[in-house]
């Protein structure tokens, strides 16, 4: 039996992740305090807003020993969208501010000088490591001012290129983030959050 | 690379996708969910809903008719309409739009683009400007609210500078002018806009033949195009197909998200 948890904060965009889930035939919870994701299989943390937004809106909740407890100790899945990728880094140039440190590296501004930002629409993603979610190139859709710089490269799950190559998704064992929205990436989008809800669940 | 967007616009009067000229005139299409359906399995890289009566009927967005569409389409999804206040953005947001487009109302109250973009994020805000050409005016466009009745007295150009500063994360640029005249995208003030702003574009008003497409997207630094008549106006001689548009654009070397097969 499943449990998917997304967590929902004010600035947050978890009803579309929830509309996504739902096409693809799961049920999932909104996550508002840290009881809700205790006994989580699946952990997604949706992101739009702000790096310093969402880390206060999380501590706010008491969701990051909860959080700490459930993916970094009990191994259980967790996808990350967007900011939900970028607060698992050390430190975010947004808002200057301390993240989760989960992922070593920083997460830093798209020269403005040199493309547009933020960063609106579809780009193409090459995957560079193989993970339990099957993924294959393809377009996806980002929104995004800021992109990770991880210290260790082997954590890149995949690329894209705006004014250069940046870090498109990550993983590291059961942790998986994506830079885009997978959720508002169409059917390629939806290929890849079906590919994480059937990870064998954790807890 | 980042592609250039198509989006689809419904202009949304009772559940109903209506097709205007000139902002007048409007037709009944088909119902949002419906249509909204289409574009998805058309591959439409976007979708902005403007709930067009809301404004002047005195009342918040249609949430019902939001909520309906945002759990067809897994692509991006702006709303407008309406959206007087924070509250009023949550509302949209939590059912389910993606970002949320501010028109008339940022007009009255500019505080209301700063105020979305810090508590939502910039990403979420679409400055949504309807303009048309005057004489007098600094760039030569004026901004107009309320569906194209009331003139403003600002200056286009200047208007979007702002919206930037206040923290806007995209702008959209309606030609009153241009609006279903078919006869193509307003190319002088995109290129106006591309210049004068830093943040992405979408033009609007005036796609009648892929060629309109092809020219916003070469001649000036354009992200993203409206298009509503091309799709699926019945006054069309005929309606052209998301397919074929993407496929004329990568043969003439604009960068699309190319169709997904199987």
């Amino acid at each position: 039996m499943t449990k998917i948890a997304v967590i929902d904060y004010k600035a947050g965009n978890a009803p579309s992740v929830m509309h996504a889930v739902s096409r693809l035939k799961h049920e999932a919870v909104f996550a508002r305090a840290p009881e809700d994701i205790s006994g989580a299989t699946h952990i997604i943390l949706p992101g739009v807003g702000s790096a310093g937004a969402t880390m206060q809106s999380l501590g706010e909740m008491g969701m990051i020993p909860a959080l700490e407890e459930a993916v970094l100790r009990g191994k259980t899945p967790f996808l990350g969208i967007c900011v939900g990728l970028q607060v698992l880094f050390d430190h975010s140039d947004e808002d200057d501010v301390d993240c989760l440190g989960w992922l070593g590296g920083r997460v830093v501004k798209f020269d403005g000088s040199k493309v547009r930002v933020p960063q609106m629409g579809w780009n193409q993603v090459k995957f560079t490591q193989k993970a339990h979610v099957n993924t294959q190139e393809d377009y996806f859709y980002f929104v995004n001012s800021y992109h990770a710089k991880p210290e260790d490269e082997s954590v890149v799950w995949g690329r894209a290129d705006y004014n250069g190559a940046f870090t498109a998704a990550v993983h590291k064992d059961n942790i998986y983030a994506t830079q885009f929205h997978a959720e508002k990436s169409g059917e390629a989008g939806l290929a890849l959050l079906n590919g994480f809800l059937n990870l064998k669940g954790g807890a | 690379m980042l592609t250039k967007r198509l989006i689809a616009c419904f202009d949304i009067v009772n559940g109903m996708v209506t097709k205007a000229v000139r902002f007048q005139d409007n037709i009944r299409v088909a119902p949002a969910g419906e249509l909204a359906n289409t574009m998805y399995e058309e591959q439409i890289d976007e979708l902005i809903f403007y709930d067009i009566t809301a404004s002047a009927e005195k009342r918040s967005i249609d949430i019902k008719t939001v909520k309906d569409v945002a759990g067809r389409v897994f692509i991006p999804f702006t709303v407008g309409g309406g959206l007087k206040d924070l509250d009023d953005m949550y509302e949209a947001l939590k059912a389910g739009a993606e970002k949320v487009s501010v028109d008339s109302m940022a007009v009255r109250n500019p505080q209301i683009i700063a105020d979305g973009a810090k508590a939502f994020g910039s990403q979420c805000v679409v400055l949504s400007t309807q303009v048309k050409r005057t004489a007098g005016m600094p760039s030569g466009y004026e901004v107009y609210i309320d569906g194209a009745r009331t003139a403003t007295g600002m200056d286009a150009v200047e208007w979007i500078k702002r919206g930037q500063d206040l923290g806007a994360g995209e702008v959209c640029l309606n030609s009153i002018d241009n609006d279903g005249t078919l006869g193509g995208y307003d190319i002088e003030l995109m290129k106006l806009a591309g210049s004068a702003v830093s943040l992405p574009l979408i033009a609007s008003g005036g796609a009648g033949k892929p060629e309109h497409l092809k020219t916003v997207f070469t001649e000036t630094e354009t992200q993203a195009a409206i298009i509503s008549s091309m799709l699926y106006s019945p006054r069309m001689e005929r309606n052209y197909p998301v397919r074929e548009l993407k496929e004329y654009l990568a043969e003439n070397g604009v960068n699309v998200r190319p169709m997904r097969e199987g």
